[in-house]
């Protein structure tokens, strides 16, 4: 899976580091992310996966180290601009726009200068209606367009339902990589069941997708790639067996049998 | 020398006046904008007293002014704001409000013109390094120091002191702990208030008590909790002291009008080159994601 | 013992008519556009019932631009997040600027008002800008402090006039000139306004308050949103500050005074925020309740802030929320 693209670095992640106070959340952590791939980020929790995906989007800015994109270096541009060229993502703590119906969320991103530059989704009208396109995007990712879903506030939507539209957030931009934080947290077997197609799917359409997550099993069925942190570090990248199989891993999910 | 000397006394005077208005904010998160009407109110109540009753002993018609500004801190609180405790607009809105009401129903009350002074302390005047000041200035300097020091030693070693940095930290740590919240912002507005209402019996000898003053007290409070960072101490002291010695200097070489306009001018510069001000801690982790 | 509960039922037209504009008879369409009629045509009217009472003429102007002031803030505060204590800033520009446009270069009144609008809106904007990433308390601080800059550097520089202010600025040439113009902004401003906020923009602006982090994520600069959206409000103070100026044919360091920051602030939360019309109505009620409590000076200013802190602690929803309500919602008992 995903072997012959070895040469593709669509994202190059050098020597990220960053302190709150004296807390070192992120230490010295590299990794490269091949175009089309899935890329899973687990760790258990306070090992700084959060705060990889904000330096590398923006919304902090890292103490030392790099961030390309396609050979360019980003590190440090605000999160719109990064968002511009083509980085989106998903917030762990879903906060839709509370005070609009679902469709209307997508609105915000459709309108962004990305998604008017490239045009419409999928070959539909380039300024045409937003609404229509809005809908045609929360039907693919999973929203019963005949249903009343889609026009509900979304305050009132099911956790999973608020999932989704974080993602179809993401896509409305039409992105080339996509930052998943967290998205199968709180979601029932079933609603996982339903989202791992969609995952797939993004992946046939060509975005590269970066996977936080510490539900393992799920991403496992997922990710061409891991890598593991642990209180800021990575201690092993590879092959999901590989991962799994590493002392350092099971010694962080597990505790050190040694105490 | 003068300079030196006169931008000391401004700075301590500044950082009176804000001390008030930083404690409350960093206990309770609350922006006390009825920070320069209680001052005002504390300078109006002791010269009723004085006045009014012939013969009043002035320590004690200055400990019922503090005590009585401490009050109203703590009824505005009790009444008002708890209940809309966490919504920011409204909190700024309601305390913008009393503080108008107060300040204008003084000014409609015949708080007007030169006539309302308090007397100074100890009158007379001294002469450092070549400067002569007048003994009240030199008082503000000790007991703003003092105060300091009070404050600092209750906040790090008295129990309820104690309680207050802890609401200050992690509310709701704090309240699991047993510390309830209402209890200490009750606490921490009674005495941001009498803050305001110590300042007030201090400064407001040098000069008329007015509802200017008032206005200007809650700008160069906000000016300098603003500079220095919301609710912090150390930040409150430094800004006080910029502000202060810009001051003096505009006044020494421009002229006394641009005083408010160095401050304001401050405050903007601040906020443009460091947001969340010198010493203030921008929440990030929580803030930003 | 019977237990009964109020039960609240929205009326049939309403949920068929809400966004999907599905009208097919006279009494829908009347259900639809008659409040708004109401208010068009009433304001509309009032000039002419205003001939019996001259002396109120003047107030009714003033009541207008408040109620511009009150729109301005009302979008600022709930559609955008940004708490603008300083409305006077912005009126004390767009009065300046026409007064300077009016009597300093002798450009005549309909070029004078059009042009301090946009060129204050300008400045307005450009002077907010560093305040812009601020949020909460720190943008209501500092906006507090911008009409007070204003008065202190005027009156310490002795610019403008100083403490006496421009005079000689020309009146408009007939009073239903004087009038229309201000209701016709009004209007244009207020249906424009609603409108605006729901147009795709608009949803991006509310999108800002919402949850500005996620519309960064999307690839939009709030810091750029935030400053269409002020340019927007000024513009509005603006066209108040200049019509005033030229209303009393005097700009003066009055015009930043706290009236024209706290009036329509107290007018939002009276009339319901959020709701733009209940701005208006606010200010159409406050305004004239302050020429009544001329007589108190002063006094004034408490019984508004007793109003609104009163207002805000009860959290009332404000008149427009409740009339809303009352006239989309049927209300009866029900058994529980």
């Amino acid at each position: 899976m995903g072997k012959g693209m070895k040469d593709n670095v669509i994202i190059s992640v050098k020597g990220i580091s960053k302190t709150f106070g004296g807390l070192k959340a992120l230490i010295d952590v590299s990794f490269d992310v091949h175009e089309g791939e899935i890329y899973g980020i687990i760790g258990p929790n306070g090992s700084g996966k959060t705060t990889l995906i904000n330096c590398i989007t923006g919304f902090i800015k890292p103490n030392a180290g790099q961030v390309f994109f396609q050979g360019r270096d980003i590190t440090g541009l605000a999160p719109h601009k990064i968002a511009h060229i083509g980085i989106a993502r998903t917030f762990q703590i879903m906060r839709p726009y509370y005070t609009l119906p679902a469709f209307k969320n997508l609105i915000i991103p459709l309108w962004s200068p990305r998604a008017r530059k490239i045009g419409g989704w999928r070959g539909g009208g380039k300024h045409g209606d937003r609404d229509t396109v809005a809908v045609d995007i929360l039907e693919e990712i999973g929203f019963e367009r005949d249903s009343r879903v889609p026009y509900k506030l979304a305050s009132t939507l099911p956790t999973g339902y608020q999932k989704r539209l974080e993602l179809a957030r993401c896509i409305a931009l039409r992105p080339q990589i996509i930052f998943c934080d967290e998205v199968f947290s709180g979601l029932s077997m079933s609603e996982i069941a339903s989202m791992l197609p969609l995952i797939e799917k993004l992946k046939m359409d060509g975005i590269t997708l970066i996977m936080v997550e510490h539900r393992l099993r799920e991403l496992f069925r997922v990710a061409d790639r891991v890598m593991a942190l642990n209180f800021g570090e990575k201690i092993a990248e590879g092959d999901y067996t590989e991962v799994i199989e590493d002392k350092r891993v099971k010694e962080a999910y597990l505790g050190s049998e040694e105490v | 020398m003068e300079i030196l000397i006169y931008g000391i006394i401004n700075s301590v005077t500044l950082a009176l006046i804000s001390l008030g208005f930083t404690l409350v904010y960093s206990i309770s998160r609350l922006p006390n904008f009825a920070h320069g009407a209680l001052y005002i109110t504390t300078g109006y109540i002791i010269w009723l007293f004085l006045n009014k009753f012939e013969g009043f002993p002035y320590p004690f018609a200055i400990f019922i002014g503090i005590a009585i500004t401490c009050i109203i801190g703590a009824l505005i609180y009790r009444f008002i704001l708890i209940r809309i405790r966490g919504m920011e607009i409204s909190e700024i809105i309601a305390t913008y409000a009393i503080g108008l009401a107060i300040l204008e129903g003084l000014r409609w009350g015949g708080l007007r013109g030169m006539t309302f002074t308090l007397p100074v302390f100890y009158p007379g005047t001294v002469e450092i390094f070549g400067v002569s000041i007048d003994y009240q200035r030199i008082i503000i300097v000790i007991v703003g120091i003092c105060t300091f020091i009070l404050l600092y030693l209750f906040t790090h070693f008295n129990k309820i002191g104690l309680a207050l940095r802890g609401i200050a930290q992690d509310e709701r740590a704090a309240m699991m702990l047993g510390i309830d919240s209402d209890t200490t912002a009750i606490i921490s507005l009674a005495i941001g208030s009498g803050l305001a209402g110590f300042a007030a019996i201090l400064l407001l000898p040098l000069g008329n008590i007015i509802v200017e003053a008032g206005y200007n007290v809650l700008i160069f409070a906000i000016a300098v909790c603003v500079i220095g960072g919301l609710g912090s101490w150390a930040g409150t002291v430094l800004a006080s002291f910029i502000i202060g010695f810009a001051q003096i200097l505009t006044e020494a070489f421009l002229s006394t009008h641009y005083q408010m306009v160095v401050a304001l001018l401050a405050i903007i510069i601040t906020l443009l080159v460091k947001p969340s001000g010198i010493f203030g801690k921008q929440k990030e982790l929580e803030e930003r994601v | 013992m019977e237990m009964m509960r109020k039960e609240r039922i929205d009326r049939g037209i309403k949920v068929r008519t809400e966004g999907i504009y599905a009208i097919s008879a006279m009494k829908e369409i009347l259900y639809l556009l008659g409040p708004r009629l109401l208010l068009i045509v009433g304001v509309l009217l009032l000039p002419f019932f205003l001939e019996l009472a001259p002396y109120w003429k003047r107030v009714i102007n003033i009541m207008f631009v408040y109620s511009l002031l009150a729109l301005a803030f009302d979008f600022l505060a709930n559609y955008v997040g940004l708490v603008c204590l300083g409305g006077a800033f912005f009126v004390g520009v767009g009065g300046y600027l026409s007064a300077i446009f009016n009597s300093y270069f002798h450009i005549p009144i309909y070029i004078s008002i059009p042009l301090a609008t946009i060129l204050g809106a300008i400045f307005c904007t450009l002077t907010i800008l560093p305040c812009l990433p601020l949020r909460g308390v720190y943008f209501a601080i500092v906006t507090l402090m911008y009409p007070l800059l204003a008065t202190r550097v005027i009156e310490a520089l002795n610019i403008l006039g100083g403490t006496n202010g421009i005079t000689g600025i020309a009146s408009f040439p007939h009073e239903y000139v004087e009038q229309y113009a201000v209701i016709f902004v009004m209007l244009i401003c207020l249906f424009g306004m609603r409108r605006f906020v729901n147009e795709d923009i608009g949803l991006v602006i509310r999108g800002v308050k919402d949850n500005d982090q996620a519309v960064r994520a999307s690839g939009i600069s709030i810091t750029y949103m935030k400053t269409l959206a002020v340019f927007i409000a000024s513009l509005m103070c603006c066209f108040g500050g200049a019509y005033i100026a030229h209303l009393y044919m005097w700009a003066g360091l009055s015009l930043f005074a706290l009236d024209f920051s706290i009036i329509p602030i107290a007018s939002v939360v009276i009339g319901g925020g959020g709701t733009l019309v209940g701005a208006v109505i606010g200010s159409f009620i406050l305004v004239p309740l302050s020429e009544f409590l001329r007589f108190f000076g002063t006094f004034r200013i408490v019984i508004y802030c007793a109003l609104l802190t009163t207002f805000i602690i009860l959290k009332s929803e404000g008149i427009m929320v409740y009339l809303q309500r009352k006239y989309h919602q049927f209300e009866r008992w029900v058994k529980v």
